[in-house]
């Protein structure tokens, strides 16, 4: 059913793809700017830094493919670990989940990569090509020699910032030093100059050119991020009924007699915003939530005299039924952020009371199959078997390997001890053996046990089958 | 060697693909010269809507996909054209680079070998018996041993019903490791004729209870006596007239503790009256062949080991 209202005017034909339009966010100061630089610093600090850490003769974190170990610190990870991983998988969605609904998209705003280079490529474009006045005016130049070293400088400035993070980042998977001696020595292999070429092509275009691209259209995050809102979500938001009318007037003009708000119409919280919106249209999923339209409006409203906050951090009820900050802390604290926190808290201590007992020796047994038993001199019983042992951390292992769950059960065709080198594995065949008389025809349970020869507490106890035949 | 005796099939996929490319260029090409209305914008700079109302209030909002996006899909299109010619993908036709999954594994295979294949030359001019002695050689022995032997000859080596036990002294071909190389190069395919036809019931327990006498078994003594004839008639040709075996033919020794398949009147009964066929075409239990799957180089090394086995140097 269609009730055909008026025709609107000026209908023109558009296409359904538009070319881009950049966006040139201007530069802002104030108290969230400098959060986020300490964030971009303090992140880059880690990322950039820690393939460079040493531990007991190795790199500190080292994810090495080939080999299938993972090291962070002093642990050893084994792909049979990757129970760890799913752990710190769950434990970043439910962080990602309580402090979403707390306050937003801090994230975004703060702590993504995405907004952390682009941030860091910008401040490189504002150092090189001026102020937004000025990089608008240069683009719009047509193109000379200034205009063109200009760019070049620019570029050669990405490109290099661009390289470098592709070159730490392929440093996390194999060891960064004699990574950088390879590369310098044009010895680099196949895939590894593959994958530094492609992230620092990834990082040149994700933060020199795509930039809002990607969090307007490439990212779920701004999806589905109404999903984890609620009403008491902080969010940065423009106090419509403080700020209407808008219009400019003098600093000493009486707001009341001429009909205006608080809003003098600037546009600076259009101006530095970095997706290109306005946020007195209200929340929008574009909004990346880094706050620099409340430093700027901050500033404007210092400058008229008028008290902070315009635009400011605050929640659909906080607007709604006028809450004030205390009163917004205090609905942080809602059954939603409780259980959040309350299922983070026990997550983690779960997986780091797991990983503070996680057992270095890991053991399996197979049992052969061709031959089931065998008789052997003196009316005994042989089964055959193969034990994997591994031996996941750093330091050699003496092991002993015994075997109980029959009478008169013994372990034969092992050396023993077995050793074991740091972060090996060895494949035994093993014969255990048992009185043909030790019990009822059939199949038993039988334990065979492996111990750390130097630190007993260090053991396993693999279930296995004994077979005595009719 | 292609199942199909027509191109039919291939044409077919062929065709599908290039439609399915066609298709999407062809939406790509349609799309981007489509134009939706648009009215003015509402409010100060809200998106345009398409200028329809619905229900009184309700609009629709055009907002333009960005012309990026339309650009990646181009070059998705035109990359997944360039990837069709350069590799199979296009019905059957071989891509113009020639790529193979069995050529890329033979690739593999070859700079494996080419890597290895300094170290097997070197235990390959080593003889078998300092060979035994190398542990390294020992190592990789025991894992060539546990990937093809252990199946038959258990992860222990000590063999079950019917494959024999190589831990031990005794050798059905003969313990050289010279003999035991060639086990393992050409294969070994031992029969034992089926008896009982010629001998008849009776005769086989006779000789059932000499043959178990002979490595000191319990048996009954008189039917041992009478079974002695008959072995000699008809065992002994193989077996040896003592019944110490014939390694020239793979013809064990009776007079051992070590039985291939059991040491039960029963087996015994079933071994003389059936025979033993090791016979690789009727699939039974055959020692194979392994000089064309692992080539010589590797055989060596294995029969270093297995001989190593038995003489305890690597006991286990």
């Amino acid at each position: 059913m269609s009730l055909a209202g008026p025709a609107l005017p000026s209908t023109e034909e558009v296409s359904l793809y538009e070319i881009r339009r950049k966006i040139y966010p201007r530069a802002v100061t104030g108290s969230f700017a400098t959060a986020r630089v300490a964030l971009v610093i303090a992140t880059q600090l880690v990322f950039y830094g820690l393939p460079w850490l040493q531990w007991n003769g190795r790199q500190a974190v080292l994810f090495d493919l080939a080999s299938r170990k993972f090291y962070v610190l002093g642990l050893v990870f084994w792909p049979q670990d990757v129970i760890y991983l799913s752990v710190l998988l769950i434990l970043a969605a439910l962080s990602l989940f309580l402090f979403t609904a707390i306050a937003g998209r801090v994230w975004c705003g703060y702590a993504c990569p995405q907004t952390v280079y682009t941030e860091i490529f910008l401040w490189v474009e504002r150092k090189i090509e001026g102020d937004r006045l000025a990089r608008i005016r240069l683009d719009a130049a047509p193109w000379s020699l200034e205009k063109f070293v200009i760019k070049a400088l620019k570029h050669t400035a990405w490109f290099t910032i661009a390289l470098w993070t592709g070159y730490t980042f392929v440093g996390y998977f194999t060891p960064i030093e004699s990574l950088g001696v390879r590369a310098i020595t044009w010895d680099l292999g196949g895939w590894e100059a593959f994958w530094i070429l492609f992230y620092g092509f990834a990082t040149y275009g994700n933060a020199g050119w795509m930039r809002e691209q990607v969090c307007k259209y490439m990212c779920p995050y701004a999806r589905f991020q109404s999903v984890m809102f609620d009403k008491d979500t902080l969010v940065i938001a423009y106090d419509g009924a403080r700020g209407e009318a808008r219009g400019a007037r003098s600093r000493t003009a009486d707001r009341a007699k001429l009909g205006v708000g608080d809003c003098i119409d600037c546009k600076i919280c259009v101006q530095v915003c970095p997706t290109g919106i306005d946020i007195r249209n209200g929340l929008q999923y574009e909004c990346i939530g880094c706050a620099a339209c409340v430093d700027g409006c901050d500033q404007v409203m210092d400058k008229m005299g008028y008290p902070r906050g315009l635009i400011r951090y605050t929640s659909q009820n906080g607007l709604a039924k006028g809450y004030d900050r205390h009163m917004l802390w205090r609905r942080a604290l809602r059954p939603r952020s409780i259980l959040y926190g309350a299922l983070l808290l026990a997550i983690a201590t779960a997986g780091a009371v797991a990983l503070a007992l996680k057992n270095p020796l890991k053991v399996d047994v197979m049992r052969d199959r061709g031959a089931l038993a065998r008789e052997v001199a003196g009316e005994r019983i042989e089964n055959v078997y193969r034990l994997q042992l591994m031996n996941t951390d750093e330091s050699p292992r003496s092991l002993r390997i015994e075997a109980a769950g029959l009478p008169g059960l013994t372990v034969l065709g092992v050396d023993q001890p077995v050793a074991m080198a740091p972060g090996g594995s060895r494949l035994l065949p093993l014969r255990l053996q048992a009185p043909q008389a030790a019990s009822a025809a059939g199949s038993h349970v039988i334990e065979i046990i492996v111990t750390d020869q130097a630190d007993p507490a260090i053991n396993r106890h693999e279930k296995a089958t004994f077979i005595l035949p009719r | 060697m292609s199942d199909f005796i027509s191109s039919f099939w291939s044409g077919y996929v062929a065709l599908l693909t290039l439609l399915s490319i066609g298709a999407c260029a062809l939406l790509l090409v349609v799309m981007s010269r489509a134009r939706a209305k648009q009215a003015a914008p509402q409010g100060a700079d809200g998106p345009g809507t398409t200028g329809h109302v619905w229900d009184g209030d309700l609009r629709e909002y055009n907002n333009p996909l960005p012309k990026w996006w339309l650009n990646l899909f181009w070059i998705t299109i035109f990359f997944g054209v360039a990837y069709l010619i350069l590799f199979p993908g296009f019905g059957n036709m071989p891509g113009a680079l020639g790529w193979t999954s069995a050529g890329a594994y033979s690739k593999e295979r070859q700079e494996i070998d080419d890597k290895t294949r300094p170290l097997f030359e070197t235990y390959l001019a080593t003889d078998l018996k300092t060979l035994a002695a190398n542990p390294e050689a020992r190592a990789m022995g025991e894992r060539l041993f546990l990937n093809y032997c252990s199946v038959c000859h258990g992860s222990s080596a000590s063999g079950s019903k019917g494959f024999p036990n190589l831990t031990d002294n005794h050798w059905l071909y003969g313990g050289d490791p010279e003999v035991v190389k060639a086990s393992i190069m050409e294969g070994r395919m031992g029969v034992m004729p089926a008896m009982g036809p010629t001998l008849g019931a009776e005769g086989v327990r006779n000789v059932v209870a000499y043959v178990r006498s002979l490595s000191k078994l319990p048996s009954d003594s008189l039917r041992a006596q009478l079974g002695k004839p008959l072995f000699m008639q008809n065992c002994a040709a193989c077996h040896g007239a003592e019944g110490k075996g014939n390694t020239a033919v793979g013809a064990p020794d009776l007079t051992d503790e070590d039985w291939l398949y059991g040491s039960s009147e029963a087996t015994i009964t079933e071994t003389v009256t059936f025979g033993r066929h090791n016979d690789p075409a009727s699939k039974s239990r055959a020692m194979p062949a392994w000089k064309d799957t692992l080539g010589e180089a590797r055989v060596h090394v294995l029969a270093a080991y297995v001989w190593g086995l038995s003489t305890g140097a690597a006991r286990r």
